[in-house]
C-alpha cells in the first residue's frame, strides 16, 4: 500500500486511488520501424531491483497520469513528476544520485 | 486437578457468576474470565486433540500464542471454528466445543495414529502417496481430505447474521500493544503533542507487568497503570482502544487493526468486528514477548504449561492449573511462577534448573521458602496420558538416565522469552540475534522504510528485546519520544522508572537432556498443533532440507493456525544444531500478516448482499421491472435479456421479439452504450489515431462506424461515431467498454500526444438511449410528431436534433439489426417518459420491447460482429473481413504497425465466415471444427471455431459465425464440429450475412 504524491492535484494518494501503468519513458515506435525496434517498444520492459521509473494514474482522484521514480527494493519514492515529459527532471535524478550513487536505468544515470 | 483458588484474581469479578457450556456440559465462570481460565477453573484440562496424532491437548499458554486450546464457538448461523480459548472472553450463555476428535474428546479413534508415529515421520505424505499414481485419485486423496483440516467449516447453508465494518484512520503515531511499554510510549508521544492511537488486543491495559509484581515509580504496577490511563484519557490527542489487535503492517505506514466489539458479550446489535485501515506516519510496536517452551519428552501432555501462563491464571483469574507444580527452566524469570504458586498456598515440589548458577535474589526467595532447587538437572520425561502425573528427573548433561521421579500435576516450563517481532517484520524490518537472551530482536538500523526512505516502525520495550522492567520503561519512553520527534513534535517529560531485579544469565537449552535418545526426541514436541517433534526437524535436516523455509514446509513446523508463535525459535535452533550452523545463519521463516487470524466478516466489512457490488440501472430500469423483464448482468449493468409473457419460456419470448422486430416494431433500451464526447481543435486528428478508419473527414450531421485497436493490433472496441460540429465528436462504445475506452483515450492524450488540444468527457449516464427498430419505426416517430424523420430529412447514417412528443431528442439513423432503425438519445431524466410514449403510441404498430438476446440474433442474422464474441483479444480486423474499415490513406493509427508483424499477416490466420448447419440445428457455442490427423500432443487437429451461434426465428434454422482456416476461400465446403457429448454436427461455410445481403431494409 504505497503512498505517492500526485504532482497534478497535490494529494498524497493511497495506492487504492491509483492505477499502475508500467514502465515510464517508453518511446513509441510505429509504422516504419523495424521488427526489433517495434518488439522493444511493445514487449521489452525493465524489471530492476532498485531504481525504477513508473507510470501511475490517479484514477480515483484527479484522473491524471504521472511518473514516479521509486526503489523497487526499499519502496522509497525519490519523486513524482507530470507525465508530459520524455525524461525525469534533473532534481529527481540528482536526488537518486545522492541516495543511490552509480545508479543507471536504461539511458538515464 | 485444576480449580478456582480462594485468592481473588485481578481480572475477574467474583461477584458476578455466569454460566457457559463446553461440549454440552453446563459450567460456571466469573465475569472477566477467558474461556481458558474458566475451563481450567472447572478442571477441564483436556481441551482438544492434535492435528496429526490426535494426542490429548491441554491449555499451554494464556494469550494469543496458544497452539492447543482451539475450540468451536456458537452454533447454527453463528458457528465458528478454531477460536483460541485463551483470547475468548466468556459471557453468559456462551457455547463452546472441542475439535478434531471422533467420537469424543475423551475417547478418540484417531489417536491410533500416535502409535503409528514411527511410520508417520516428516514428509510422510510426500513419500507415501506418490506411487502408484492411480491410487492418488481414488484412495489417497479422498482419505487425506477426510482427515485434513482443523476444526469444522461452518455449514454451507448458514449465513453469518452479524454485521462488520471498516474504519479509516490517519494518525501521527500508532502504538500497538497496551502493556506498560505501550502505555509508556503513548505517554511520551502524547505529552509531546503527537496524534496517537494506542491499541491493545486484550480487554485490559497493562499487559503482564502487574502479574510479575514489581513497582513502577515507587507504586504497585496496578496503581501506576491506573494513573497512566488517567493521564492518557485526559489528552485529546490520544485515542485508546482495547480488544483491538494490530494485525498487519504494510508499505508506507499502512496498518490493519482488528477490533472485536461484541465477541465478549455475545450476539448483539451493531457491528461485531471492525477492520481499521490506519495510515500512520510512525508505528510503534510495543507487542511484548512470548515465553518459549522447552523440548523434553512428553512436553505436550495436558498439564505442561508455560511458566508465565501458570502464574497468569493464578494471579489474573484466581485459577490454579494444579496442586503440585514442578517448574523447569533455563532462566530466572520462571522462579516467579514458583513464588506465585507458593503465594496461592500451593505446593512446588521442585524447581528444575538446567543451569548451575550462583543464587540471585529470585532464586534466593524461592529457596528461602523451602523449595528444592535442582541445578544442572533436566526432565527426562513427563509421565501421564490425558493429564500430567509426574516427571522423571535426569542430569541435563547426560542421555536421560532417570535419577528420580517427582509426582506433580503441573509442569511450568520456561525456555526464555522471544520478543514479538511479527509486526516489525511484516514490512521488511530485519532482525538481529541477541546472544545473551538467545532471541531475535529488531535491528533498528534496518527498519521498514516509508515513502521518503526514512524508517516508520519503531519497536519498544520487550518487543525491542528489553526484558527487565526498568529497561523496558526507559526504552519505551525513548521510543515514544523518537516517534513524536519524527512527526515533528517536541518530546517532554521523563520516563517512569522501575528497579531491575538482578538475574543470572539464561542458558540456551534447545533439548533436554542434551544427549537425548531418539525415543525421547520423538516425544519432544516443537509444534503442538501440527504435531512436529524434534525428531522430525532432525530428519528433515538429514534428508537435505537445509533452508529453514524448506524445513518448515517439509515438516509443517509453524504452519498451523498459531503460525509457530511458540515453536519457531525452538525449531530453528534444533535445525541449526543439526546443521552445525549458528542460529542467525539459519535465519527465521517469513513473518506474514495477520498476527493472529482475523474474521472473514471483518475483511468483507459491509460489502455483502446488495452492496457487494454497485448495480448500474438504466433510466428505464423500473419500467422493465414492471413489465416482467428477465435480467442479464452486463458488467455492473442489468440489461433486459427478454420480456417473457405469461406462460412463455425465455426461448419463446426471444423468438417472438426477433420476429416482431423484423415484421413490426421493436423497442430496445440501449442506454448502456458508452457515450464519449471528444472535443477540441485536434479532435479529428486524435480520432484518426484511435480508430482504424478515417474520422476527420466525417461531416457534421453524419455518423460512421469505427473500429478501435490496441497498440498490439487487436480489436478492442467498436461503435458509431457522430460528428456534432467541427470540433466535436460523439463516440459510441460497447456497453462494457465506456470506462476503459475513456481511460484509453485519456492515457494517449496525457502521455503521448499531450500537446494536442482535445478533451474527452464520458457522458454515458447523462443520456438514455432508445433504439426504435423495424419497418414501422418511422410510423411511430411520426405519430409522436415534432421533427421530420423522413428519409430525405434524416437519411441512413445521419443524425439530427429535435423533439419527439415535446421531448428534446437527438436521433441517430443507425442500425445494428439491419432494419429501419432510429437510435434516440434523450436526457436521462426524461428517458422513461419517452420510452412510455413510444410504447403507448407503438401499440397501433404492434410494438414490443426486445432484449439483449434478440439484439444478438438480429445482428448475427446480418453478419455484424460483436466485441467479445467474434473478438477475444487475439483477433485483428483483418480476421473479420473488415478491411473496408482500415484506412489506407492514414500514415498511422494505433495498431497499424502491429498489424504488419509476420504473425498478423500470416495467410493461415483463421478468418470469419458464416456457418449453416446441414440439419438446421444450432451448433454449440465455442465448438471447434476438426481437421485431419493429430498434433504433436496427440490432440485432434482443429481448423476453426464458432464465435456466435443462435437459432434464427426469422430463418427458422440455426445460424452461426466462426473463424475458419482459409474460410472465405472455402465457401460451400462442409465442416465437422464436435459437441461435448461426443457427437458431431455438420455445417457448410457460407457468407456471414444471412439476411438482406444488399442492405436495402435499413436504408429506406
Amino acid at each position: 500500500m504505497l503512498i505517492l504524491h500526485c504532482p497534478n492535484c497535490g494529494v498524497m494518494a493511497d495506492e487504492t486511488e491509483l492505477t499502475a501503468g508500467g514502465e515510464a519513458h517508453i518511446k513509441r515506435e510505429t509504422v516504419g520501424s523495424d521488427d526489433a525496434a517495434f518488439e522493444q517498444y511493445l514487449f521489452q520492459r525493465e524489471n530492476p531491483r532498485g531504481v525504477h521509473f513508473e507510470r501511475w494514474r490517479h484514477t480515483s482522484g484527479c484522473g491524471k497520469w504521472f511518473h514516479a521514480a521509486r526503489c523497487t527494493a526499499s519502496l522509497e519514492v525519490f519523486g513524482t513528476y507530470p507525465a508530459q515529459t520524455v525524461e525525469p527532471p534533473k532534481e529527481i535524478t540528482d536526488k537518486i544520485t545522492a541516495k543511490r550513487p552509480g545508479w543507471s536505468w536504461r539511458s538515464f544515470s | 486437578m485444576s480449580t478456582r483458588l480462594q485468592t481473588k484474581g485481578r481480572l475477574v469479578n467474583r461477584d458476578r457468576q455466569i454460566s457457559f457450556s463446553f461440549n454440552g456440559k453446563r459450567l460456571k465462570a466469573y465475569e472477566g474470565d477467558t474461556l481458558a481460565s474458566a475451563l481450567l477453573a472447572n478442571d477441564q484440562m483436556l481441551v482438544g486433540r492434535s492435528f496429526k496424532y490426535h494426542r490429548p491437548r491441554g491449555v499451554v499458554a494464556s494469550g494469543a500464542e496458544e497452539p492447543n486450546a482451539l475450540v468451536n464457538l456458537g452454533e447454527g448461523h453463528r458457528f465458528e471454528p478454531n477460536a483460541r480459548a485463551t483470547t475468548t472472553e466468556v459471557f453468559d450463555g456462551l457455547k463452546a466445543g472441542s475439535q478434531n476428535h471422533f467420537p469424543s474428546l475423551e475417547f478418540d479413534v484417531g489417536a491410533i495414529n500416535q502409535h503409528l508415529s514411527r511410520f508417520l515421520p516428516a514428509g510422510f505424505y510426500y513419500k507415501m502417496f506418490i506411487h502408484p499414481r492411480p491410487l492418488w485419485k481414488h484412495v489417497y486423496e479422498p482419505f487425506i481430505r477426510q482427515s485434513a483440516g482443523l476444526g469444522k467449516a461452518p455449514d454451507a447453508e448458514t449465513r453469518d447474521p452479524d454485521t462488520y465494518e471498516y474504519f479509516h484512520a490517519h494518525t501521527d503515531v500508532l502504538i500497538i500493544g497496551g502493556g506498560v511499554a505501550g502505555l509508556t510510549a503513548a505517554l511520551a508521544a502524547g505529552r509531546a503533542g503527537a496524534q496517537v492511537i494506542l491499541c491493545e488486543q486484550t480487554a485490559d491495559w497493562g499487559g503482564r507487568a502487574a502479574v510479575d509484581g514489581d513497582e513502577i515509580d515507587g507504586m504497585p504496577v496496578e496503581e501506576w497503570i491506573k494513573n497512566a490511563l488517567q493521564e492518557l484519557e485526559s489528552m485529546k490527542n490520544i485515542t485508546l482502544r482495547t480488544r483491538m489487535m494490530g494485525a498487519g503492517v504494510y508499505d508506507h505506514g499502512y496498518v490493519l487493526c482488528y477490533e472485536r466489539l461484541t465477541d465478549h458479550i455475545g450476539p448483539s446489535e451493531g457491528p461485531r468486528h471492525r477492520l481499521w485501515k490506519v495510515r500512520a506516519k510512525q508505528v510503534v510496536t510495543a507487542t511484548g514477548a512470548i515465553e518459549r517452551p522447552l523440548s523434553f519428552a512428553g512436553n505436550d501432555i495436558p498439564g505442561v504449561m508455560l511458566a508465565s501462563a501458570v502464574r497468569d491464571y493464578a494471579i489474573n483469574y484466581g485459577v490454579s492449573a494444579g496442586d503440585r507444580t514442578v517448574v523447569v527452566t533455563n532462566n530466572d524469570d520462571a522462579y516467579r511462577t514458583a513464588i506465585a504458586m507458593l503465594d496461592a498456598g500451593l505446593s512446588v515440589p521442585a524447581v528444575i534448573d538446567v543451569r548451575a548458577t550462583p543464587d540471585t535474589p529470585l532464586i534466593e526467595r524461592v529457596k528461602s521458602r523451602g523449595v528444592r532447587v535442582m541445578q544442572g538437572m533436566a526432565i527426562a520425561k513427563v509421565k501421564g496420558g490425558k493429564r500430567v502425573t509426574g516427571v522423571s528427573v535426569c542430569s541435563q548433561a547426560g542421555e536421560g538416565a532417570v535419577l528420580e521421579d517427582i509426582a506433580c500435576d503441573v509442569v511450568a516450563m520456561s525456555g526464555g522469552w522471544s520478543p514479538v517481532v511479527h509486526l516489525w517484520s511484516h514490512c521488511g524490518g530485519k532482525l538481529t540475534w541477541d546472544e545473551a537472551g538467545a532471541f531475535f530482536r529488531p535491528d533498528p538500523t534496518r527498519a521498514p522504510l516509508s515513502f521518503d526512505g526514512t524508517p516508520f516502525v519503531i519497536a519498544a520495550g520487550s518487543a525491542n528485546g528489553e526484558m527487565d522492567e526498568g529497561a523496558v520503561l526507559a526504552d519505551a519512553y525513548t521510543m515514544g519520544q523518537e516517534a513524536a520527534k519524527r512527526v515533528g513534535a517536541t518530546p517532554k517529560g521523563a520516563a517512569p522508572t522501575a528497579k531491575d531485579t538482578a538475574q543470572a544469565p539464561l542458558l540456551p537449552v534447545w533439548m533436554m537432556p542434551q544427549g537425548a535418545s531418539y525415543k525421547l526426541r520423538s516425544k519432544m514436541w516443537l509444534d503442538y498443533q501440527n504435531d512436529v517433534k524434534v525428531s522430525d526437524v532432525q530428519l528433515a535436516a538429514q534428508e537435505g532440507y537445509e533452508s529453514v523455509e524448506h524445513t518448515k514446509r517439509y515438516t509443517t513446523l509453524g504452519m498451523a493456525t498459531d503460525q509457530g508463535k511458540l515453536s519457531n525459535i525452538n525449531g530453528l535452533a534444533i535445525l541449526a544444531q543439526e546443521l552445525n550452523a549458528p542460529i542467525p545463519q539459519v535465519g527465521t521463516t517469513t513473518f506474514r500478516p495477520p498476527y493472529t487470524p482475523i474474521s472473514m466478516g471483518a475483511i468483507a466489512g459491509e460489502a455483502k448482499g446488495e452492496i457487494f457490488q454497485p448495480l448500474r440501472r438504466t433510466p428505464m430500469h423500473d419500467w422493465h421491472e414492471a413489465h416482467g423483464v428477465y435480467w442479464e448482468p452486463v458488467g455492473h449493468w442489468r440489461r433486459p435479456y427478454c420480456y417473457p409473457q405469461s406462460g412463455e419460456s425465455h426461448e419463446d419470448a426471444v423468438n417472438r421479439e426477433v420476429v416482431n422486430t423484423r415484421e413490426n416494431l421493436g423497442l430496445l433500451d440501449a442506454s448502456t452504450l458508452g457515450k464519449l464526447i471528444v472535443k477540441g481543435p485536434d479532435a479529428g486528428k486524435f480520432l484518426d489515431m484511435l480508430y482504424t478508419n478515417m474520422m476527420s473527414t466525417l461531416k457534421p450531421g453524419r455518423c460512421r462506424y469505427g473500429l478501435m485497436c490496441s497498440e498490439n493490433g487487436f480489436l478492442m472496441d467498436d461503435g458509431v461515431v457522430a460528428r456534432i460540429d467541427d470540433d466535436t465528436f460523439l463516440c459510441h462504445t460497447t456497453s462494457g467498454g465506456a470506462d476503459h475506452i475513456h481511460a484509453h483515450m485519456e492515457e494517449w492524450l496525457q502521455t503521448e500526444w499531450w500537446d494536442w488540444q482535445v478533451h474527452v468527457a464520458n457522458v454515458t449516464e447523462q443520456y438514455g438511449q432508445i433504439a426504435v427498430v423495424g419497418p414501422k419505426a418511422r410510423d411511430v416517430l411520426q405519430s409522436l410528431g415534432g421533427m421530420d424523420v423522413s428519409k430525405e430529412a434524416l437519411s441512413f447514417m445521419g443524425w439530427a436534433d429535435g423533439t419527439l412528443g415535446g421531448i428534446p431528442v437527438r436521433i441517430f439513423r443507425i442500425s445494428f439489426s439491419g432494419e429501419l432503425s432510429y437510435e434516440i438519445a434523450v436526457d436521462a431524466g426524461r428517458a422513461q417518459e419517452l420510452w412510455e410514449l413510444l410504447h403507448a403510441n407503438g401499440q397501433q404498430f404492434g410494438v414490443m420491447p426486445y432484449g439483449t438476446e434478440a439484439l444478438h440474433i438480429l445482428r448475427a442474422e446480418k453478419g455484424f460482429i460483436m466485441i467479445g464474441d467474434e473478438t477475444d483479444g487475439t483477433v485483428i480486423p483483418q480476421d473479420l473481413g473488415l478491411h473496408w474499415a482500415l484506412s489506407k490513406k492514414k500514415a498511422d493509427y494505433l495498431g497499424k504497425r502491429a498489424q504488419q508483424r509476420t504473425h498478423m499477416t500470416d495467410p493461415d490466420r483463421w478468418l470469419l465466415v458464416g456457418l449453416e448447419t446441414v440439419d438446421g440445428s444450432v451448433i454449440p457455442d465455442g465448438a471447434y471444427a476438426t481437421g485431419e490427423g493429430t498434433n504433436a500432443n496427440g490432440q485432434k487437429v482443429v481448423q476453426g471455431r464458432v464465435t456466435s451461434t443462435y437459432y434464427s426465428a426469422n430463418l427458422k434454422r440455426g445460424i452461426a459465425m466462426g473463424l475458419v482456416l482459409n474460410g472465405p476461400d472455402r465457401m460451400g465446403e462442409q465442416l465437422t464440429f464436435l459437441k461435448t457429448d461426443g457427437t458431431a454436427v455438420h455445417a457448410r461455410i457460407v457468407d456471414p450475412v444471412f439476411y438482406d445481403k444488399e442492405g436495402v431494409k435499413q436504408d429506406v
